[in-house]
């Protein structure tokens, strides 16, 4: 393929951004071209010094780097001016869609804006360049922000004790189960415990960590109203049940409002109550789960605490615990060890560092009933700052109107667009609504993925689609706090308009997205065919 | 709320939209007896205030004007384009590209990740990112026991002790039996992993091994070896390295690793006291139905443009749930972007200047204690760009020179007691020769 590829001016169906090789070769068409394809041997960006004298001289005294040890293969990275290596990336950033370019109403992932004053204190050279095996003494600053981080996570979820440690809510989720065993065995009943109940309405991860940890996953019908079927939970819990994993509010937007009956069973069964945090910033100031019994949690600071989710990452999901769970928390944590916490926080909460206040990370070796680490180090630190910025900057007022926005949005949105698609719980919603499109399909053969796609047209990311799995034809909308009224506005009349097309011109629906750098991609002759690297004789290694 | 964009006349509207007298009758559906009793935080702070208290935690941390730490995290240059690359916030503020049509940017650079880190290790395959290297690691090894259908994992004690302790927490998981290797510690010891413990340990019980490439104490293990005493039982090698190491260490492809992990933070990403990095995973196509994470493939489409998608879906939670290879959703996306534009920006020949001018500091470090009489050498093997010296009362010593800023790489004792007195000094194309000479004149001062 020639890097001499030239922007055309649009092709039939308006992509005004496509390339097009120079040959004309229509099956060639590519949007931007791979960096490999702007490699020139000798080409160069960054350049470092020479070995200094001193360096070279030292060398002959010391052992040297076996021959047998050397690569072999040449290293083929690409080769390429500073300039072009950011013209492609920029490039390739045009391409997407983006919290910072559009509405990005994507269910269950609380795409809120991403402040930048966070960003700010993230990139401060006093934290960013803190190395996570400095001594204590180095890097109070990074343990006090830690401590901090937990105990406003503490009051915000009204749990005992939060390990920060966990990189992603799945993350979490692991933690919380690998917890949840260790509690279990520590009362002699490791053995006889070995099922972890799911709503059918749950996450995928939730089911895939049970799994993980050694447990049986059991699936928890819905009720009629959508939320868990209390008698189908009665029964399922018993003597081997290790935990009830549920969402809440749940994945149809909804608050399980039994939540106390469901949390009182869990107990009675003497199981372990989970609260899978993805949905939190619905109920910020409304409902703690650790006042209402649950026993351990996850946060997902990338949706609810506002750290950008970074085109699938880094995130952060901290969990919190009841005390019981407490001693089984991963290690090590972050521990105030001089100074009184009311003072420290009081301070901390009015600017001041306290006099006198030393921080520690705990000796690994001083809690053998934690289930031990389960990644490097402490966690994802700099989401950390992010999100300690953003709960500071909200204050515990702010944090309560980010609640009561989201789910303001989100019943506007459940209201004005119920007579263009189905709406299966017609109640009041959180921070989501799940309308249906199974009108659409049945009346005009229009599917939600016909749907989504059509509103991609308008510089709109769809919401997520067929999901949760309960809903035929699912769209979950979450609108967050921080879109204007006039943005939800303009979203209902796209979302009228295509309900509209779809009865008017449903083959043109079809046909959508037309104004995207491409159109729907063969995603099933992407996974027959694995095209999964760059390769230079343009061979792909067969999968078994 | 510190970011509503919503006017008091907004929310009447939408109050009126719905039907409702007030927010307070959305929230109807929580039961009373579970009602929040509480809520108290902090008041809300200005953009100046919240600035002021992060510049104080930032002041409180002393970031040593000096330091030879290592052990894993690396003080690399971060090429001022990189920084430039991740901060757009078309990328920074977009998420899990599952609308590829709007998310090509996203897609294309997975795709260019996934390429350049198969070309880096030598395997034919790479997923889009793990949380770090230790969970990569430990999902590796899952992996090896569900491509061998064997409940045993045998480790070597070179392996990054903050690794190992990962590995042991995911093996607990399900069940899995963790063994370890014990490296050779001996005073005038090699340091490595030998490999008549590996033939006396691993089995046909033994799903994988899992080594280091270089080792925690810098040391070059005889790679090739481990895995062939690994094939010669039917369990899988599991090479654990470092990516910069790679410019000039044989790639993992070329003696028979079997799937390989790694920290991606050399590449590009801040310390940050310790995250986020990036958890590199690369294996071999054989394998790729059992490999946990997001992969992106290339396809066209309905027009014959060509484009990219997450592909290979069917091993992953969304679509699997419990028969899922891993839990993982979320990754480290915009890491594994720092670690695409990071290896671009510098190419062959920067990574092999970065590694050349680590190997060769290291070296200097190693000859200026040596010549000035302050400690030798612990191990007697090859080392990469990290080396393990003994220096007596280095406990104290060490805590002496980071009172005055400088970090003496890492105390080992702690890890390993039978290393007592021996410090692990690392060194990038960062060090200068000040740096060693103002460690050196430290160390002898601390006599």
């Amino acid at each position: 393929m020639s890097v001499l590829e030239r922007p055309t001016a649009g092709d039939a169906s308006g992509r005004a951004a496509a390339f097009q090789s120079p040959d004309g070769g229509a099956e060639l068409t590519i949007v931007e071209p791979l960096i490999f394809d702007a490699s020139r041997p000798g080409r160069r960006a960054v350049r470092f010094p020479a070995a200094s004298a001193a360096a070279a001289a030292a060398a002959s005294g010391q052992p040297a780097l076996p021959a047998a040890a050397r690569r072999t293969a040449a290293l083929r990275l690409p080769e390429v001016s500073e300039l072009d290596l950011l013209r492609h990336f920029n490039r390739l950033s045009h391409l997407n869609h983006a919290i910072d370019l559009g509405f990005y109403p994507l269910g269950s992932c609380t795409m809120k804006y991403n402040p930048k004053v966070n960003e700010w204190a993230a990139r401060l050279p006093g934290l960013a360049d803190s190395h996570p095996l400095d001594p204590d003494a180095l890097a109070q600053g990074s343990l006090e922000l830690e401590w901090l981080l937990s105990e406003l996570l503490r009051e915000i979820s009204g749990l005992a004790a939060v390990s920060l440690q966990p990189a992603a809510g799945a993350h979490g989720e692991l933690t919380g189960m690998l917890m949840t065993r260790a509690y279990h065995r520590s009362r002699g009943e490791g053995e006889q415990r070995t099922r972890v109940l799911v709503p059918d309405s749950a996450h995928g991860t939730n089911p895939a960590t049970a799994s993980m940890v050694g447990y049986t996953a059991v699936t928890i019908p819905s009720n009629a109203r959508g939320g868990i079927d209390l008698e189908a939970l009665r029964g399922a819990l018993g003597p081997d049940t290790a935990a009830l994993m549920i969402t809440n509010p749940s994945t149809l937007g909804i608050f399980e409002d039994q939540i106390d009956q469901v949390v009182a069973a869990v107990h009675e069964a003497g199981a372990i109550a989970y609260m899978d945090g993805a949905n939190l910033n619905a109920i910020l100031g409304r409902f703690r789960p650790g006042e209402a019994g649950f026993d351990v949690m996850h946060f997902n600071l990338h949706k609810t605490f506002s750290t950008p989710h970074g085109g699938g990452g880094p995130g952060a999901g901290p969990v919190g615990v009841s005390a019981r769970l407490a001693p089984f928390l991963p290690a090590p944590m972050p521990m105030l060890v001089a100074g009184d916490p009311d003072e420290v926080r009081r301070n901390a909460w009015a600017g001041r560092s306290t006099p006198g206040a030393g921080f520690a990370l705990e000796d690994p070796a001083a809690r053998p009933t934690s289930i031990g680490k389960v990644r490097a180090f402490t966690g994802n630190f700099g989401m950390f700052v992010r999100a300690y910025t953003y709960i500071r900057s909200n204050g515990g007022s702010g944090l309560r109107e980010v609640s009561d926005d989201a789910v303001l949005a989100a019943n506007y949105l459940r209201v004005r667009l119920a007579g263009a698609y189905d709406l299966p719980y017609d109640r009041i919603c959180k921070h989501e609504v799940v309308f249906s499109g199974r009108r659409q399909k049945r009346e005009h053969g229009v599917t939600t993925l016909d749907i989504a796609k059509a509103i991609l047209d308008h510089r709109i990311h769809p919401p997520t689609i067929y999901f949760p799995l309960i809903v035929e034809e699912a769209l979950m909308i979450e609108p967050t706090e921080t879109e204007t009224l006039e943005t939800l506005d303009a979203f209902v009349e796209v979302m009228q308009g295509i309900a509209d097309q779809a009865a008017a011109d449903p083959d043109a629906l079809r046909r959508a997205p037309s104004t995207t750098p491409v159109g729907r991609l063969d995603e099933a002759a992407a996974a027959r065919r694995p095209d999964l690297r760059h390769t230079f004789d343009g061979k792909q290694p067969g999968a078994a | 709320m510190a970011y509503s964009p919503h006017t008091s006349a907004d929310r009447e509207r939408m109050l009126a939209a719905i039907g409702v007298a007030s927010v307070d009758d959305l929230f109807a559906d929580i039961p009373e007896a579970v009602r929040a009793s509480r809520f108290e935080l902090p008041p809300p702070l200005s953009e100046q205030e919240v600035r002021a208290e992060l510049a104080r935690l930032a002041g409180r941390n002393r970031i040593p004007a000096i330091s030879f730490l290592g052990a894993g995290v690396y003080r690399h240059l971060v090429p001022s384009v990189v920084s430039e690359v991740i901060g757009r916030s078309e990328f920074s503020t977009s998420y899990t590209p599952y609308q590829p049509e709007v998310s090509q940017g996203t897609l294309q650079s997975i795709y260019e990740f996934q390429s350049l880190i198969c070309e880096l290790t030598g395997m034919e395959v790479a997923s889009a990112s793990h949380y770090d290297g230790a969970t990569a690691t430990a999902e590796a090894a899952l992996m090896a026991c569900r491509l061998t259908r064997r409940g045993r994992v045998a480790v070597s004690t070179a392996v990054n002790p903050q690794v190992r302790r990962v590995l042991t927490t995911y093996c607990a998981g399900p069940g899995i039996e963790l063994v370890e290797v014990p490296a050779d510690l001996a005073q005038g010891g090699t340091g490595l992993t030998p490999l008549e413990a590996v033939a006396q340990i691993v089995d046909e019980g033994f799903a994988c091994l899992v080594a280091q490439q270089p080792n925690i104490f810098g040391g070059i293990e005889p790679m090739a070896d481990l895995a062939t005493a690994a094939h010669a039982v039917g369990a899988q090698l599991v090479a654990v390295v470092e990516p910069t190491s790679l410019a000039l260490l044989e790639a993992p492809g070329a003696y028979g690793a079997d799937i390989v992990a790694a920290e991606g933070q050399p590449l590009g990403i801040p310390p940050s006291y310790g995250g986020p990095y990036v958890g590199l995973m690369a294996a071999r196509m054989e394998s790729v139905r059992q490999m946990p994470g997001r992969l992106v493939g290339a396809t066209r489409d309905g027009e014959g443009r060509k484009g990219y998608v997450l592909t290979l879906q069917a091993r992953e939670q969304h679509i699997r749930r419990e028969k899922a290879a891993s839990n993982i959703c979320t990754n480290q996306a915009l890491c594994a972007l720092a670690a695409t534009a990071y290896l671009t920006a510098v190419g062959p020949e920067g990574l092999r200047e970065v590694a050349e001018l680590s190997v060769a500091q290291a070296r200097h470090v190693a000859a200026a204690i040596e010549a000035a009489g302050l400690g030798v050498l612990r191990f007697s093997a090859p080392y990469f760009a990290e080396v393990a010296i003994r220096i007596p009362e280095a406990a104290r010593r060490h805590a002496a020179l980071a009172e005055q800023g400088i970090v003496a790489g890492l105390l080992l004792e702690r890890e390993y007691p039978e290393l007592a007195d021996t410090l692990l000094l690392a060194a990038t194309e960062l060090t200068r020769d000040d740096d060693i000479d103002a460690l050196v004149t430290a160390l002898e001062r601390s006599r």
